[in-house]
């Protein structure tokens, strides 16, 4: 504070910036707003323990001084069950440690659906802290012949109270002049018993009726798309047509732009290695840093495309009408429609896969569709299956040009990923994430134009969501697998991979798996592979000192010499389910919040892929002779 | 009585109790007992399905399960296996524009 160069601490506390919580029901478009009033200035962080995720940003009041609005979980009650409640009602209540007791509340309604949101707005007042009242959607209230009378609303609510659409931006000035207001806390005329939701309910109507309050009628437009969309025969047409429009975007748009940059990235590395003189802080710099650096950022592709792509179902609600069409399908597993295109795209790459979970808005079910994506075969499968398939499968065509035993091979391991998958999800619901307790509700938001502002927002939200709090795990691992191939010194230069340390984890695991058919130099590379799984074939390449790219066959010939068929036939299972991905790792301990879900899911996977690796090599022994 | 203010229309003679499940699309009712734990309940009033409103069976999903109920402002999708869990009071069979 310039102008005030002598301020002292008690009126440096005076002047502290204000915290403001930002509070409505899902569907309310509280984030719309949220977005509306700070644009690019807020950051994203996770509450101590718990998977919930804030948005914390920064605006003006009208007076000029600086406010933090914090947005809360969508959360229908403050009935402290469910996490997201938990995490509301321990903000409003000034019993969170980084954020304090609010000075005010900006509780946001849907002017649509007041009828139910005015229950919420009950509880939220009876807290007793300074609240504006938002009436959010005003211009679909009006567009769909609704009405409300504010300053009614307001009398009896004792609170002032708002007509806004974030949307269009009408009325935020209230938001501005409130906020700069040393408003006192509300004084309602009436307030119900809070902890009835009947007879709030009951109250809501009262208040309602008394405000003049007339519901829009619902879209035609909503009640028209419906009617296609959910058609016994367009609809699933439909569905169909927008799940291959969405696979085809990350796998034959994301993957491209991936492998492009990576490339990018590469031959940027081997020009900054010219720069540098040969030796360690080379190595480090290229093989270590930019590698890491690079390993993180090919990610970015795919993350953007498919949030781009789930954003625009999402805000156009079309999301909500897919999830009840897979609704059934996904229902025999114990999973609910909203799971789909996350696995969808787990085909692709398990890292944004997981990161789409966030549209499930059951925990329970998020955290099993998280479990499970690692199980569907990613394309950093596929040039390891290439690979072994290619060294011990010759190819003879078994359906005429149409099927080859290679092809049906590689089916085959499709069809494995999957019906692990489909195991895993029965397991989960009858073990520790049991779906009975939480059948599956979906409110349907009406058809809305998705907003490029609002599409733009969150992209730059979840890049820089998985660039800072996974990007640093993958860093950190890319690291110290540079460090395991690049120590110890031999005369100051690295060893070859052979002497370094890894080989000797490698040549410690042996015993491990050994019943596998494995040798250490299988285990250096299932090692190096958790980098990314394809790094296998690089590393056995450099052991066998064979370049991989250009010599295929010389490494497929040392690959042959070193694995028996049935061997080969245990590594292909075991890279089918081990959960060999430090990125994917990083990704569900960012999204879950802490180590405990990637640490169960690490271990699953680990054991599944040894005990079946096991079974597939012993079983094709016998086979085979 | 206040709910006779909200459904301004005249209500035909209650018919027949029954779950909500069991409604054809196109049928109102009136939402009555919710048998379930009442955590789950509390959810579902919270979203907009409270005893005493009316609520309008939408919309069937291709397959038939899940389908759409209207209460109010609000469209909600449930399965089979939670909407026959609520009793309903049948109140009318479709009417024009509906």
């Amino acid at each position: 504070m310039t102008c005030h160069p002598v301020a002292r601490p008690e009126e440096e506390a005076a002047t502290a910036v204000r915290t403001v919580a930002v509070v409505g029901p899902p569907n309310s478009g509280k984030t719309t707003l949220f977005n509306r009033l700070t644009g690019l200035r807020q950051r994203v962080g996770n509450f101590p323990g718990v998977t919930v995720e804030h948005h914390i940003g920064y605006i003006r009041d009208a007076a000029g001084d600086e406010v933090r609005l914090v947005d809360l979980p969508g959360v229908y009650s403050l009935n402290p069950k469910s996490e997201d409640e938990r995490v509301a009602v321990d903000v409003l209540h000034g019993q969170m440690a980084d954020i304090g007791q609010p000075d005010a509340v900006l509780l946001v309604l849907n002017s649509n659906n007041l009828g139910s949101h005015l229950v919420l707005a009950a509880r939220v007042i009876a807290l007793g802290v300074p609240t504006l009242v938002l009436l959010n959607m005003a211009d679909e209230l009006r567009e769909q012949g609704g009405h409300i009378d504010v300053l009614s609303l307001a009398k009896q609510l004792g609170t002032p109270v708002a007509l806004v659409s974030a949307v269009t931006g009408e009325g935020l000035f209230a938001v501005r002049n409130f906020l700069s207001s040393t408003a006192p806390a509300p004084e309602p005329l009436e307030l119900p018993v809070v902890g009835n939701t009947r007879i709030t309910r009951e109250w809501a109507t009262r208040v309602g009726e008394k405000a003049k309050y007339r519901r829009p009628a619902t879209p035609v437009w909503t009640r028209r798309l419906d009617a296609i969309f959910l058609h016994r025969i367009w609809g699933p047409v439909i569905f169909a047509a927008v799940v291959i429009a969405v696979f085809q975007t990350i796998f034959a748009v994301g993957q491209p732009l991936s492998n492009l940059l990576q490339r990018a990235l590469d031959s940027t590395g081997v020009r900054l290695g010219s720069v540098l003189s040969d030796g360690y802080l080379r190595s480090l710099v290229i093989n270590g840093v930019w590698k890491g650096t690079g390993s993180v950022l090919v990610f970015l592709p795919q993350i953007l495309l498919l949030f781009l792509v789930i954003g625009i179902l999402e805000d156009s609600g079309y999301l909500a009408r897919a999830a009840i069409i897979a609704d059934k399908t996904m229902s025999r597993v114990g999973l609910n429609g909203k799971s789909f295109i996350p696995l969808l795209s787990a085909y692709a790459c398990a890292v944004p896969a997981i990161m789409a979970t966030r549209t499930i808005e059951s925990k329970r079910d998020r955290i099993a569709t998280i479990l499970i994506a690692p199980f569907m075969t990613c394309s950093a499968r596929l040039p390891v299956y290439t690979m072994v398939i290619a060294a011990f499968l010759p190819n003879r065509p078994l359906l005429g040009p149409f099927l080859g035993t290679r092809a049906l091979a590689m089916l085959g391991l499709y069809v494995l990923g999957f019906l692990m998958a489909v195991t895993t999800a029965k397991l989960l619901n009858s073990t520790i994430l049991r779906s009975k307790d939480t059948p599956f509700v979906l409110e349907m938001p009406p058809y809305r134009w998705p907003r490029p502002v609002s599409l733009g927002l969150r992209l730059v939200d979840r890049g820089k969501a998985f660039l800072y709090r996974a990007g640093t795990v993958i860093m950190l691992v890319s690291l110290l697998l540079w460090a395991a191939t690049n120590f110890p010194m031999h005369n100051g230069q690295p060893p070859a991979v052979q002497d370094s340390v890894v080989a000797s984890v490698g040549h410690s695991i042996e015993p491990v798996i050994r019943p596998l058919g494995f040798d250490w130099k299988i285990g250096v590379g299932l090692l190096t592979s958790i980098a990314a799984r394809e790094v296998i074939i690089a590393t056995l390449g450099t052991l066998h000192g064979v370049d991989p790219e250009s010599h295929a066959a010389d490494l497929q010939a040392a690959l042959r010499h070193e694995l028996s068929p049935a061997a080969a036939v245990a590594l292909l299972v075991f890279f089918a389910f081990a959960m060999q991905c430090m990125s994917t790792i990083a990704v569900v301990r960012r999204e879950t919040n802490g180590w405990k879900w990637p640490a169960i899911q690490f271990t699953y996977m680990t054991l599944v892929a040894y005990i079946s690796a096991y079974a597939a090599y012993h079983v094709t022994e016998r086979i085979i002779g | 009585m206040i709910f006779n203010f909200i459904f301004g229309r005249k209500q035909k003679p209650q018919r027949e109790a029954s779950a909500l499940a069991d409604l054809e699309v196109g049928d109102h009712a009136i939402v009555g007992e919710m048998k379930m734990a009442p955590s789950l309940a509390e959810h579902l009033m919270n979203l907009g399905l409270v005893p005493g409103l009316e609520v309008t069976v939408a919309r069937a999903c291709p397959g038939g399960d899940p389908r759409i109920y209207r209460v109010e402002g609000t469209e909600i999708a449930m399965r089979r296996d939670l909407s026959s869990r609520i009793q309903v009071q049948l109140v009318g069979a479709p009417a024009f524009g509906d």
